[in-house]
């Protein structure tokens, strides 16, 4: 149920992200800047359509046949020689993960990116442990050293500036004070984690696509971090969520074709690498979690967003998550995809988050695998409205527009009113807390006549002369 | 009786199953190239990478000369035979480990994609893979007949019926986690030349 810490809204932690104005503005320029190169890299292929119509298709085939495709992964990865894990909760993984370590006596873990094991809170749990661990993904392990969560799940530290980025890494690694060059940055970084690579005695990844036909999987990283990190080591656990499960090794085409256009625009992540089995004289362990998927399976309305290759278009593209940050949504997973996945683990906690969205669509638009986001929001949206999970305000906002849309008579006279009263009033009566419309934006500008009286004329004027007509815009 | 999680999580999904759908073939059309070499240069030079056609091993030798990394490299290993000079045997490498200084990989890689500028590697051409990855610059050796069109073409070749690692390689290591800025050389390799070799 609902965590010990008082949690908050999104409306909240939004407000204060945009409080300042210029940052605000720059990291919404910032994830533009990557949704236009997605559309150029898919604009690329002609057969884009058909490619996220194929990929879905997968996915959504996998799924009715989930339980077959796990047992047939499971069997070839054990011929292949790993050993299989199976956990129902975030505690369970840990304790596994834990276990492995243990057994080998070891301290030291280097890690790629894995938003499974940000969803069960890995890392906190192994240094409550004893074990250190490295993020050695640079955004990861930028966010893990100022003690937050990735606030994207391509782009962790998206949200932070280079100047904060240099003045972090004077402080930890010694870089000279000032510097915000990203070269420079960057090869501090390197150096640094070489040393934990070199001195590492488990790689853990995650993973991007477990095949059932062959029993092995594909992690996909641009800095080469995974590979790294489990080619030192003897040991490699790998941690994937079971809807990573596809069918078939030919199935990658349509996905690795899909996930780094959509998320980078990149033709295709710099590493794919294919595991197949642990290497000679190693070990390879591989944890299979559900934590609230098999649930989302039993859902018609929600069971697609399953499809989810986690490469972060929805988020990039979304007017909220680019104005609002991803740490404003206070889940693993933020943006439109998060605030679906989000509430179906928790309803209460998360009730705010598919409010978190205008509607517009674009995400759906973007999504490779065609999960239809804002649909699905719309109707967490009513789920929430029947669980009576929607805050009073919202609730009394709406009640009051039903009563003044079934009675055409107040609608008219109400805006009448308004239209008269609302550019004499001072803003101060305007803008103020019940108007959470107004608080980052102005209101539009009154118009001098309804669309109702406008209508009429044109009516009575029956033809209208082509310059009149709508500009085309 | 206590049931267990692979149990339990499998029992769930079965109840739960959705109704059947159909999947997918893998039949095209997907993209051709009028002229996939040139197509691959030129993704692999948009990605950070370099690509050089050359005729044979001495050609590959005579760019080597003229490639300043070669002329730095201290710690080399080539799995190519003829191509730049080996200061390490592969061989005699016992622990990954000990390719941590390496400055220079030369290895042959399998068949190359046009569409993304891909090169299928695998660990049986060079005991370790932690080269392709710890090597400070790397250059991998393409027959030029072996490049595909598209990633489906790709995956209908790949059998995986062995224990065994492979990868494609996009271009030098990269991260753009800082304010978006491209930089090349993140913790693989800072450059990454492919030869396509007739
Ligand atoms: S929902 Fe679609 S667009 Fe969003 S991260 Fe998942 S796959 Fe990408």
């Amino acid at each position: 149920m609902t965590s010990a810490t008082a949690h908050r809204d999104h409306p909240e932690t939004a407000a204060e992200f945009v409080a300042n104005d210029a940052r605000a503005h720059w990291h919404d320029q910032s994830l533009w800047f990557v949704r236009a190169r997605r559309d150029k890299a898919s604009q690329t292929l002609p057969e884009w359509e058909e490619l996220r119509e194929r990929a879905s298709k997968v996915k959504l085939h996998t799924m009715s046949r989930m339980a077959d495709y796990l047992e047939q992964f499971e069997r070839n990865a054990i011929a292949l020689g790993a050993q299989v894990h199976w956990a129902r909760t975030p505690a369970e993984h840990n304790e596994i993960v834990l276990g492995i370590i243990q057994k080998h006596n070891a301290t030291r873990v280097v890690k790629s990116k894995s938003m499974l094991t940000e969803e069960c809170h890995l890392n906190p749990f192994l240094e409550r442990n004893g074990v250190v661990v490295t993020d050695t993904d640079l955004g990861e392990w930028i966010v893990q050293l100022r003690n937050e969560p990735p606030s994207h799940i391509v782009m962790p530290a998206i949200h932070i500036k280079k100047e904060e980025i240099g003045e972090l890494f004077h402080d930890l690694l010694g870089t000279e004070k000032g510097a915000t060059d990203p070269p420079y940055l960057v090869n501090a970084a390197r150096q640094k984690l070489r040393e934990q690579f070199l001195n590492a005695e488990i790689g853990l990844t995650g993973v991007n696509f477990a095949i059932a036909e062959t029993g092995g999987f594909v992690v996909c990283t641009n800095e080469g971090n995974a590979d790294l990190g489990v080619s030192l080591p003897k040991v490699h656990i790998a941690c994937m969520g079971i809807e990573k499960i596809i069918p078939k090794a030919a199935d990658l085409g349509y996905f690795l074709r899909l996930l780094g256009r959509s998320a980078t625009g990149q033709p295709i992540t710099t590493y794919s690498s294919h595991f197949h089995g642990p290497r000679p004289g190693g070990e390879l362990h591989i944890i299979l979690v559900d934590n609230g998927r098999s649930n989302i399976l039993a859902s018609p309305e929600f069971r697609r967003s399953l499809n989810c290759i986690r490469c972060g278009a929805c988020m990039n593209t979304c007017p909220v998550y680019r104005r609002s940050g991803g740490h404003s949504y206070s889940t693993t997973v933020p943006g439109p995809i998060g605030s679906i996945l989000a509430p179906t683990r928790d309803a209460q906690e998360h009730a705010s988050l598919p409010f978190a969205c205008s509607l517009c669509g674009s995400c759906t638009d973007v999504c490779p695998v065609k999960i239809d986001l804002h649909n699905q929001l719309l109707t967490w949206r009513r789920e929430l409205a029947l669980k009576f999970l929607v805050p009073f305000d919202k609730r009394l906002g709406m009640s009051l527009a039903a009563a003044v849309f079934a009675r055409p008579w107040l609608y008219r006279v109400g805006g009448a009113i308004a239209r008269r009263v609302f550019p004499w009033l001072p803003r101060m009566l305007v803008y103020n807390r019940w108007n959470p419309w107004g608080r980052q934006r102005e209101l539009p500008e009154m118009p001098a006549q309804s669309f109702r009286a406008l209508y009429a004329r044109r009516k009575r004027n029956h033809k209208v002369p082509s310059d009149q007509k709508p500009a085309s815009r | 009786m206590t049931i267990s999680a692979r149990d339990s999580i499998l029992g769930s999904i079965r109840r739960h199953l959705p109704e059947a759908a159909e999947r997918p073939g893998h039949d095209g059309p997907w993209i051709q190239y009028p002229d996939p070499l040139s197509q691959f240069a030129s993704v692999l030079e948009a990605i950070g990478g370099r690509c050089v056609r050359v005729k044979d091993v001495a050609e590959i030798n005579q760019d080597l000369a003229t490639f300043p990394v070669y002329a730095a490299a201290r710690m080399m290993v080539s799995l190519v035979p003829g191509a730049g000079r080996s200061v390490r045997e592969m061989a005699n490498v016992a622990d990954p480990h000990e390719l941590a200084d390496v400055d220079l990989a030369i290895l042959p890689g399998d068949f190359a994609v046009a569409e993304n500028a891909a090169v299928w590697v695998t660990d049986a051409a060079v005991k370790h893979r932690v080269i392709y990855f710890l090597s400070q610059h790397l250059a991998l050796v393409v027959s030029a007949g072996q490049v595909v069109h598209n990633l489906h073409e790709a995956y209908a070749r790949l059998t995986f019926d062995a224990a065994r690692f492979g990868a494609f390689i996009a271009g030098p290591s990269k991260t753009a986690d800082i304010e978006q800025s491209l930089v090349i050389g993140a913790h693989g390799p800072r450059s990454m030349t492919v030869y396509l070799m007739e």
